[in-house]
C-alpha cells in the first residue's frame, strides 16, 4: 500500500523542503546593500537607493546590437500617443519601440512582480510617481542623475515635475525618472451655467460678487452651493470619494495643500503635521463641500464617476485629473463639450495654490543588459528634445517640458491646456517612499469615514491618520522608535 | 454482493478492442491528476503556510526570513483586524440567515404546481448566474439616491431626504451600518436562489405518504412543516448554510465593486483587507499568508460545527 503512495509522498516532501529553503530567485549574498552591475544585473538589497553606473549614450543613437525597445505603461490614451512617438523614433533610428499596455487595475502588480523576479521583459517603464522610492531603493531603476544633468534634461522640465516624477529621495538631486506624462487635478465647469445672465444676477445678489471661475476655495464653495438645487437635479460639484485605492486622499490633498498643510516634516515625522489646524480646516472644508453639494450617489467616486456626473448634466463643476479631460472636451462623449470650461485649483485662505499630482516618469529598468540600458537612454535623450516634446504634446501627451508648456501652440491645442500649464507649476504629491501603501491605508479609511460616512470630527480623523502613519513609519524604520 | 473492479474490466464482447489495464489507467489518469493537485493545491498550501512564518514580500527581492509567530501575534493584537473580523461575522450572519429565510420561502413557493412555475423558477435563478462584479455595478446604480429605483420602491421620492445606502446616510445624516445592510441585500438577492435550489431538491424528495398520513391525523399545516418538512429538508439546508457561510467569509468581489470597503471601514470585510495587505502596493506576502491561514482556521472551525450538527441531525453524531 505504501508503494502506491511513495511517489506522491516523495513529491510533497520534496516540495515542502524546497519551499522552506531560500527563494530561488533572490539570493542577496549579505545584508549589506549591494550595487547592481550593469554588466550582470543583480538584485540589490532594498535598504538604500542603489546607484547602478550609467552608460552614457553615444551618437548616433542605439547601435546595431539593439533593434527594439519595450516600454511598459498603463492602458490608456497617452500610451497610444507614446506608441506613435515610438514609431517616429523607429523612422529616425531604425530602433523599433513597442509600448506594452497593461490595464490600470493590474499595472502595479504586474510591474512589481516582474521586478521581484529581476524581469527583463521591458527596457523602460512609465511608472507611477509613488513608485519612485521602491524603484530606487530596490534597485529596479537605473540612476539617471549624471545622464540627465550632462544632457541638460533636468533643466528642460519644470522643477515640480522633476522633483515628483524623477527625484528620490526628496531634495537629494538624484534622479530615477524622466518626467514624461505630467498630470494633476484640475476642474471642469459648465460655462453656460456660469455665463447665464439670470444665474449671474442671482449669484451677485446672494453673495455680493460676480459669478466667475473661482479664485479661492471659499468662492468655489459659494458657487457649488449656488448651483445645488434642493431636489438634487443639479449639484455643485463632483469630487473624489473613492475608498478602493487612493482617490479620496488625492481629492482631499488639493484642499489640504492649498490650506498650507502637508503630509510630513522634512524628517518624515507626521504628528502635528498631518493633524495640524490647517489640515483640520481643509478636511472640514472637504466634508462640507461633500455634504452640501456632491452629486447624490457619488460616495465612492473616482475619475469615471466624476466625469459621468458632469456628462450626465448632474453637476456644475467637477474635479478630475487633466488626463481625463479629453472626454469632457469631446462633443461625441460630452453633450456639454462646447460649453465646458476648465480651470486650475483655486487658492487657499492664505493665497497658497496647490494641486494633487498625478502622472508618471519614464525610468530605465536596471535588470536589462548594458546595451539595452544604453539604447534606452538614447531614446530618452531623443524624446526629451524640445521639438519631440512639442510633437508629444501635439499628439495629446502631457509634456513636462518647461518651454513647450509656455508655447502658444500648446496653450491653444486644447481648451484645458492653459489650466494644465498653470497647474504644473504648483503641484505636490503624496509620499513616494516604499512605505507609501501602508501610509495610504489609514488616510483612505479615516478620510472616507469622516467625509462620506459622516463619522466623528475632522480632528479625530486626522489624529487617527497621524497615529497609524507614525506606527507604519516606525515599523518600516523610516522614523526612529522612541 | 461486493464486487471487485477487476470483475468489470474482463474481456469485452467485442474482443477485438484493446483495453487499458488497471495499471495503465492509474498511470494515465491518476498520477497526472495527483501531480496536478500537488502542484496547484498542496504545494501552494504548504508554501503559504511556511511564508506565514516569514517576513517575505513578493516584491522585495529578499529571501524569506523566518520570524516564527510574529505575524500571527501581530494579527491577533491588531484591533483593526478584529474589527474587520467582527464586520465579516455580522455580514455572514445577516446574509446567510436572510438567504435561508428567503431561499426556503421561495422553495416552498415553487414547489407548488401552478402555471408559469418553470419560468418563475428560471427567473429566480438568474441572479446567481451573473458575475458578482457586474451585480455590484448594477446595484450601485439601483441604490443611487437620485435615479436609482430602490429608494423609489421604498416610497422615497425626494433624493435629499432618501437614504444614500452606500454612504450610510439617511437625509444627509450618518446612519452607520446602512452600507453593510445594502451589501447584504444584494448578496441575499444573488444567493437566496442557491439555497432555494438545494431546499427544493429536498422538498421534492419527501414522500407524499408522510403528508397524507399527517392529513389523516388532522395535523395542522404548521405541525406538518415543523415535524415533516423541516426535518426532511434539514440535511440539505445545512449543506446550503455551510456553503453560503464559507462564501460569506470569502466575500470580496461584491464589496469591492460596490463600496471598496467604505465608507470608512464599515464594509471592510476580512477578505478585502487581506487583498490590500497581500497586494495593492503593500505586498506583505508573509503577513498576508498568516492572515489567510487564520481565516482558513476560522472557516474550518465553523464548517466542523455545521458538519457535526449535520451528522447529529442524521443520527450519526
Amino acid at each position: 500500500m505504501f508503494k502506491k503512495y511513495a511517489f506522491a509522498i516523495t513529491i510533497i516532501v520534496a516540495m515542502v523542503l524546497t519551499a522552506c529553503g531560500p527563494a530561488a530567485t533572490s539570493q542577496p549574498p549579505s545584508v549589506e546593500p549591494t550595487k547592481p552591475s550593469v554588466v550582470e544585473p543583480t538584485k540589490p538589497a532594498a535598504v538604500v537607493p542603489t546607484t547602478p553606473p550609467v552608460v552614457e549614450p553615444t551618437t548616433p543613437p542605439a547601435g546595431p546590437a539593439v533593434k527594439d525597445l519595450t516600454i511598459l505603461w498603463a492602458q490608456w490614451s497617452p500610451a497610444d500617443y507614446l506608441q506613435q512617438i515610438g514609431a517616429l523614433y523607429e523612422q529616425e533610428t531604425g530602433v523599433k519601440v513597442t509600448v506594452v499596455q497593461e490595464p490600470w487595475g493590474s499595472f502595479g502588480d504586474r510591474f512589481n512582480v516582474a521586478m521581484a523576479a529581476a524581469g527583463t521583459e521591458w527596457d523602460m517603464v512609465v511608472g507611477d510617481s509613488q513608485w519612485i522610492g521602491q524603484g530606487a531603493t530596490a534597485g529596479y531603476y537605473v540612476d539617471l542623475t549624471d545622464f540627465m544633468k550632462s544632457n541638460g534634461i533636468d533643466k528642460s522640465v519644470t522643477p515640480a515635475t522633476l522633483q515628483y516624477y524623477g527625484e528620490y529621495p526628496a531634495g537629494s538631486g538624484k534622479y530615477y525618472g524622466f518626467p514624461t506624462e505630467g498630470d494633476a487635478d484640475g476642474w471642469a465647469y459648465r460655462k453656460d451655467l456660469f455665463e447665464d445672465p439670470a444665474n449671474m444676477a442671482a449669484f451677485k445678489s446672494q453673495y455680493g460678487y460676480d459669478l466667475a471661475v473661482p479664485t479661492t476655495w471659499a468662492q468655489l464653495m459659494d458657487i457649488a452651493k449656488f448651483f445645488t438645487k434642493a431636489d438634487k437635479s443639479m449639484n455643485g460639484v463632483a469630487i473624489y470619494t473613492q475608498k478602493d485605492y487612493d482617490a479620496i486622499t488625492m481629492g482631499f490633498e488639493n484642499v489640504m495643500f492649498s490650506y498650507g498643510a502637508k503630509w510630513q516634516n522634512p524628517d518624515n515625522t507626521v504628528e502635528g503635521v498631518v493633524n495640524s489646524q490647517a489640515s483640520i480646516d481643509a478636511l472640514q472644508y472637504y466634508r462640507d463641500l461633500y455634504d452640501c453639494c456632491q452629486a447624490p450617489g457619488l460616495n465612492n467616486a473616482f475619475y469615471t464617476e466624476t466625469n459621468d456626473a458632469f456628462i450626465g448634466g448632474q453637476v456644475a463643476m467637477t474635479m478630475n485629473y487633466f488626463a481625463f479631460f479629453p472626454a469632457l472636451a469631446n462633443p461625441s462623449t460630452n453633450p456639454y463639450a462646447n460649453v465646458t470650461g476648465f480651470f486650475a485649483n483655486p487658492a487657499g485662505p492664505t493665497g497658497i495654490r496647490k494641486a494633487a499630482l498625478g502622472g508618471q516618469g519614464l525610468s530605465v529598468i536596471s535588470f536589462v543588459s548594458p546595451e539595452r540600458q544604453k539604447a534606452s537612454l538614447d531614446f530618452i535623450k531623443w524624446f526629451a528634445q524640445e521639438d519631440i516634446q512639442a510633437k508629444w504634446a501635439a499628439l495629446g501627451g502631457y509634456t513636462c517640458n518647461a518651454n513647450v508648456l509656455k508655447t502658444d501652440a500648446f496653450m491653444k491645442a486644447t481648451p484645458y491646456n492653459p489650466a494644465f500649464s498653470e497647474t504644473m507649476t504648483f503641484v505636490m504629491d503624496f509620499w513616494n517612499i516604499p512605505t507609501y501603501a501602508a501610509l495610504l491605508t489609514p488616510s483612505q479609511n479615516y478620510l472616507s469615514a469622516f467625509v462620506v460616512g459622516g463619522e466623528g470630527t475632522a480632528k479625530e480623523a486626522l489624529d487617527n491618520i497621524a497615529a497609524e502613519q507614525t506606527a507604519a513609519l516606525k515599523s518600516d524604520g523610516v522614523i526612529a522608535s522612541p | 454482493m461486493s464486487a471487485r473492479v477487476s470483475d468489470y474490466v474482463g474481456p469485452h464482447p467485442k474482443a477485438h478492442q484493446r483495453h487499458l489495464s488497471n495499471r495503465a489507467i492509474v498511470n494515465l489518469f491518476i498520477w497526472p491528476t495527483l501531480l496536478l493537485l500537488i502542484l496547484m493545491n498542496v504545494f501552494p498550501l504548504f508554501y503559504s503556510l511556511y511564508l506565514g512564518f516569514t517576513n517575505y514580500s513578493a516584491i522585495a527581492q529578499k529571501a524569506p526570513v523566518w520570524i516564527a509567530f510574529q505575524n500571527f501575534s501581530k494579527i491577533l493584537n491588531d484591533k483593526n483586524l478584529w474589527q474587520y473580523f467582527a464586520t465579516t461575522g455580522r455580514y455572514a450572519l445577516l446574509s446567510v440567515s436572510l438567504q435561508v429565510l428567503v431561499g426556503f420561502s421561495l422553495a416552498m413557493l415553487v414547489r407548488e404546481k401552478f402555471k408559469g412555475n418553470g419560468i418563475l423558477t428560471t427567473l429566480i435563478l438568474i441572479p446567481m448566474m451573473i458575475s458578482p462584479v457586474v451585480v455590484g455595478l448594477f446595484w450601485k446604480l439601483m441604490y443611487n439616491p437620485t435615479f436609482g429605483f430602490f429608494n423609489a420602491l421604498l416610497g422615497f421620492s425626494d433624493p435629499s431626504r432618501s437614504p444614500d445606502w452606500l454612504a450610510s446616510r439617511i437625509a444627509g445624516q450618518p446612519m452607520p451600518g446602512l452600507a453593510l445592510i445594502a451589501v447584504v441585500i444584494v448578496d441575499v438577492w444573488m444567493w437566496a436562489p442557491f439555497v432555494m435550489l438545494l431546499v427544493l431538491s429536498g422538498l421534492k424528495a419527501i414522500p407524499d405518504y408522510l403528508y397524507e398520513a399527517a392529513a389523516v391525523d388532522r395535523a395542522s399545516s404548521w405541525f406538518q412543516f415543523w415535524r415533516i418538512t423541516l426535518p426532511q429538508v434539514a440535511p440539505l439546508l445545512l449543506i446550503a448554510i455551510l456553503f453560503r457561510t464559507i462564501e460569506a467569509f470569502k466575500s470580496f468581489d461584491l464589496v469591492m465593486g460596490m463600496t471598496g470597503g467604505g465608507p470608512g471601514v464599515q464594509t471592510e470585510l476580512i477578505s478585502v483587507d487581506l487583498y490590500r495587505i497581500a497586494f495593492l502596493g503593500q505586498f506583505r506576502t508573509g503577513y498576508g499568508s498568516a492572515l489567510a491561514y487564520i481565516i482558513l482556521i476560522i472557516i474550518i472551525a465553523i464548517s466542523n460545527l455545521y458538519i457535526k450538527y449535520l451528522n447529529k441531525s442524521k443520527g450519526e453524531g
